[in-house]
């Protein structure tokens, strides 16, 4: 990445998060994440926008898929030398746009489905392939000036950059991918952030995150981190939010629900008057965890392969409402914006302040 | 007459018309500066042993009595000031230490007072603290990295074993003052208010005395250098153990409280025959090195079977950072850390005044090297030494602290006007003195309810602080230094303190 912008710091932001599932894991075509979007341009500005599509890519689902923007050769020449070097390239190709008006300044796009190489992870001795990706991806993006991956999950995609979410749509023709869960994301940051890999969604291997927030516990977050070896290279509150869930669930193996239960803790009060098991569990979960509880207002929706949550901070300081309707769950910073895409849901809720709204695959479903 | 060395430090004033002969001055000054003249009906002051507690001033019922500076005056000098050449007087005379009490007095910079907390506009919303929950919890003990769940049909149950806390409704504590340095009813009030307070009070080394087992879920038990009081039940009955290596006020200093402050129930306490002095080493005798540390600690938790946190207590010096990682390698719970400012009730004025170093930079590069060392989880951090106000609090937090003890501000509240006399034992407030006349001066019922008043104002302050700052749990305040800013720190503290300059955005 560009360390210029680094030293821009962090940027609060508000914005529109926007997402759905459907989970039978049927196809849901771009078009529908792209309307719900739309219907909150108010809430968003042309300074950044995003998308990720999960089962965008069945023909590779077993390949790591890379999205690497690159704002220099030098730096693809130097990024594609690391990738030959550690893994196998089965696909190598630009990231197909087309011209949008509004749309400036794109950097060069492109995209490789990779397999680790085994003798490189010898090499590294490391075992887990994930954490060999991990590891390459935080590379590439403190190290490589001017290369920036902005998505290396299985069968998924992000899209992302700068514009209002209807021009980036158009821009990478999101109408022409499929996914069984959509999460998008427009963005209204105080200042211009001028960069591309500063809009969300925010992601790594599988795991994508839009936001809607500034983490007033950012500071502590970040150094809660850095002990267990994270970067914040990007400096965003996102990014945090992104490795602590990283952390919690994949590193530490806790459930999504405890996860979003560490990030959104429950109140002293509400814990002393549970039960004594559950009592144990909220108890020791805040005393471990109180460092890596996210205070502030804040409004994220997190997708993860087999499913997604939605989690607000736990005073709800950032709007979140939730909808159901047969197998589709959908999740938006505005009702209008679900009812664009969806008639009389089943359910239509406002989720409390830290009360995850967690949506699976069904148990059968492969994808 | 008595010949001085040095021409008294203040005057007591006595308004004639308004005094009326009451002698009750005379009763109230420990120090016998005061008497009534029955040939010139008049009282009569002898100002060398003013030392301006105000006790004979706060309950003058004419308010009769003022007391004053001395403005004598001495030729201006720049390398020459006063004080020291007052010392030099003192000590040609007697050959002897320079003793005093209470804390560091010389003018150091006070690094929190250059220190500005943020607040929170338009991006993100404050939080008001009379209409939103605003906590405080906290718990003092190691902490496992993670945590592992048994998953049962959206049940968890807890499978890591999590050592230990000690539960705090409030990040301060009592800091550890002990029996002998202070009087009883000191002791008791402190307990009581901690009790009300759902925090803890610290024996220090001079035993637990028997009037306080009924507090002692609040309290932690302290094993000193002289091991006075330890026994058995002392180590059971407590909320937490602490091991005592130093003091902010005398760093690598021992302790020596005169036999004539050791009366009865000092001496039951402590263990030790009454009128006998009460040496404690400079070092501990069975602890020259880490691993020896690393013994006593274990030591301890055997003895009570695991089933509270071991504290460590050291005073800040140079190589503090590294030092604190070593006890906490050593199985520490707890490491207590107390700054060159931390009070005393008796030392040596050279080493009160020149050894150790701030509590500020200590507790950032504490809190900083554990972390790189991957430690901080394994022990909590308690920060003392000069904690004034709840902006102290909030900034030592924000440096990294889980919690802050207050020594000087509790007694303070118990009406100390800090005259840095406590070594003498004649404390006309009853604090530090164990004179039965002058310590029946403190009721601890009301004590405790200004002790308690003064941690719950405190308390709420830093909710407010909190809500500007758009949290609403103190563990989000807690090492988050992006919250502050220095104004007027150089660059070197800055860096070394992890803190921004004011101007820098996030």
């Amino acid at each position: 990445m560009n360390e210029t912008y680094a030293s821009e710091g962090r940027i609060p932001s508000g914005c529109a998060v926007g997402a759905l599932i459907n989970r039978g894991g049927s196809l849901i075509s771009g078009t529908v994440i792209v309307e719900l979007m739309s219907l909150m341009r108010e809430r968003a500005t042309d300074l950044g926008a995003g998308y990720a599509g999960y089962g965008i890519y069945p023909d590779f689902r077993d390949f790591y898929a890379f999205h690497i923007m690159y704002g220099s050769g030098a730096a693809q020449v130097a990024t594609e030398e690391l990738l030959r070097a550690s893994f196998r390239v089965e696909r190598d190709e630009v990231i197909p746009t087309r011209r949008v008006e509004a749309i400036r300044d794109q950097p060069l796009l492109r995209r490789y489905f990779v397999r680790p190489n085994p003798v490189a992870m010898t090499e590294k001795r490391i075992k887990d392939e994930d954490e060999f990706v991990r590891r390459t991806v935080m590379r590439i993006n403190a190290d490589i000036d001017g290369a920036f991956v902005f998505s290396s999950g299985k069968n998924m995609g992000v899209f992302k950059g700068v514009g209002f979410a209807e021009d980036i749509a158009d821009f990478y023709r999101i109408e022409s991918y499929k996914a069984y869960c959509w999460i998008a994301h427009g963005r209204f940051p105080t200042n211009t952030p001028g960069w591309w890999g500063g809009a969300h969604p925010f992601s790594m291997l599988n795991w994508s995150i839009v936001h809607n927030g500034e983490i007033s516990s950012y500071g502590i977050n970040r150094r809660y981190l850095e002990m267990f070896g994270y970067k914040c290279t990007l400096m965003t509150d996102t990014e945090v939010i992104a490795y602590l869930i990283d952390l919690l669930v994949r590193v530490h193996g806790l459930p999504p629900y405890l996860a979003a239960k560490v990030m959104s803790p429950p109140f002293w009060d509400e814990i002393d008057r549970m039960d004594d098991a559950r009592r144990e569990t909220f108890e020791k979960l805040r005393i471990v965890y109180g460092s890596a509880a996210v205070n502030g207002p804040f409004g994220i929706v997190c997708g993860y392969g087999r499913g997604m949550f939605g989690l607000n901070d736990r005073i709800k300081l950032r709007p979140m409402i939730a909808a159901e309707k047969g197998d589709n769950v959908f999740i938006a910073s505005e009702e209008s914006a679900i009812h664009a895409v969806c008639e009389r849901p089943d359910r239509i809720w406002n989720p409390r302040g830290g009360e995850p709204v967690i949506a699976e695959l069904y148990k059968e479903v492969a994808v | 007459m008595k010949r001085y060395e040095t021409p008294p430090e203040f005057r007591v004033k006595i308004d004639k018309d308004l005094c009326q002969r009451c002698k009750r001055c005379t009763m109230q000054c420990g120090f016998a500066a005061l008497s009534y003249s029955a040939e010139e009906d008049k009282i009569v002051a002898d100002h060398h042993k003013c030392v301006a507690c105000h006790r004979c001033m706060v309950y003058c019922p004419q308010g009769a009595i003022t007391i004053e500076r001395n403005t004598h005056s001495y030729q201006d000098s720049g390398a020459w000031p006063v004080y020291l050449r007052e010392r030099v007087y003192k000590q040609a005379a007697t050959g002897g230490v320079l003793l005093t009490g209470m804390g560091n007095a010389l003018e150091y910079e006070t690094i929190f007072d250059h220190l500005v907390l943020d607040a929170c506009q338009v991006t993100n919303p404050s939080i008001d603290p009379l209409r939103e929950p605003m906590e405080l919890r906290t718990f003092l003990g190691s902490k496992p990295d993670s945590l592992e769940f048994d998953a049962a049909d959206g049940n968890y149950r807890l499978k890591t074993y999590v050592a230990p806390q000690v539960r705090l409704e409030t990040p301060i504590v009592f800091a550890p003052m002990s029996l002998g340095a202070v009087s009883l009813p000191v002791q008791l009030s402190l307990a009581m208010a901690a009790e009300m307070l759902g925090t803890y009070m610290d024996t220090g080394e001079g035993g637990l005395h028997k009037d306080l087992y009924p507090y002692a879920r609040n309290i932690v038990v302290q094993v000193a250098s002289g091991r006075f009081g330890v026994f058995d039940e002392y180590l059971k009955v407590a909320a937490g153990i602490e091991i005592k290596i130093g003091q902010g006020a005398k760093p690598g200093i021992g302790g020596h409280l005169p036999g004539e402050k050791v009366d009865d129930q000092v001496a039951a306490t402590r263990m030790i025959p009454p009128g006998t002095d009460a040496l404690s080493p400079a070092p501990h005798h069975d602890i020259y090195s880490i691993e020896d540390l690393k013994q006593l600690i274990f030591a301890l938790k055997e003895a009570v079977e695991y089933s509270k946190p071991i504290s460590v207590k050291i005073a800040a010096v140079h190589n503090v950072a590294a030092i604190a990682c070593g006890i906490a390698r050593a199985g520490a719970d707890v490491i207590y850390i107390d700054g060159f400012r931390g009070s005393t009730g008796a030392a040596p004025t050279v080493i009160r005044d020149h050894v150790g170093i701030p509590i500020e930079v200590a507790i950032a590069v504490v809190d900083e090297r554990l972390r790189r060392e991957g430690l901080r989880n394994r022990v909590s951090l308690i920060a003392a030494g000069s904690i004034r106000s709840s902006a102290d609090v909030a900034k030592a937090i924000a440096l990294g602290a889980d919690a802050v003890a207050i020594g000087t501000a509790a007694l303070i509240a118990l009406g100390c006007r800090v005259c840095m006399k406590c070594y003498t034992g004649n404390c006309s407030w009853g604090i530090t003195s164990q004179r039965p006349e002058l310590y029946r001066r403190i009721d601890p019922r009301e004590g405790s309810v200004r002790l308690a008043n003064l941690v719950r104002a405190w308390s709420h302050e830093l909710k407010e602080i909190l809500g500007a700052l758009g949290v609403n749990a103190v563990e989000s305040l807690r090492g988050s230094r992006e919250r502050l800013r220095g104004v007027g720190l150089d660059k070197n503290t800055l860096d070394i303190i992890g803190v921004k300059p004011a101007g820098v955005g996030y």
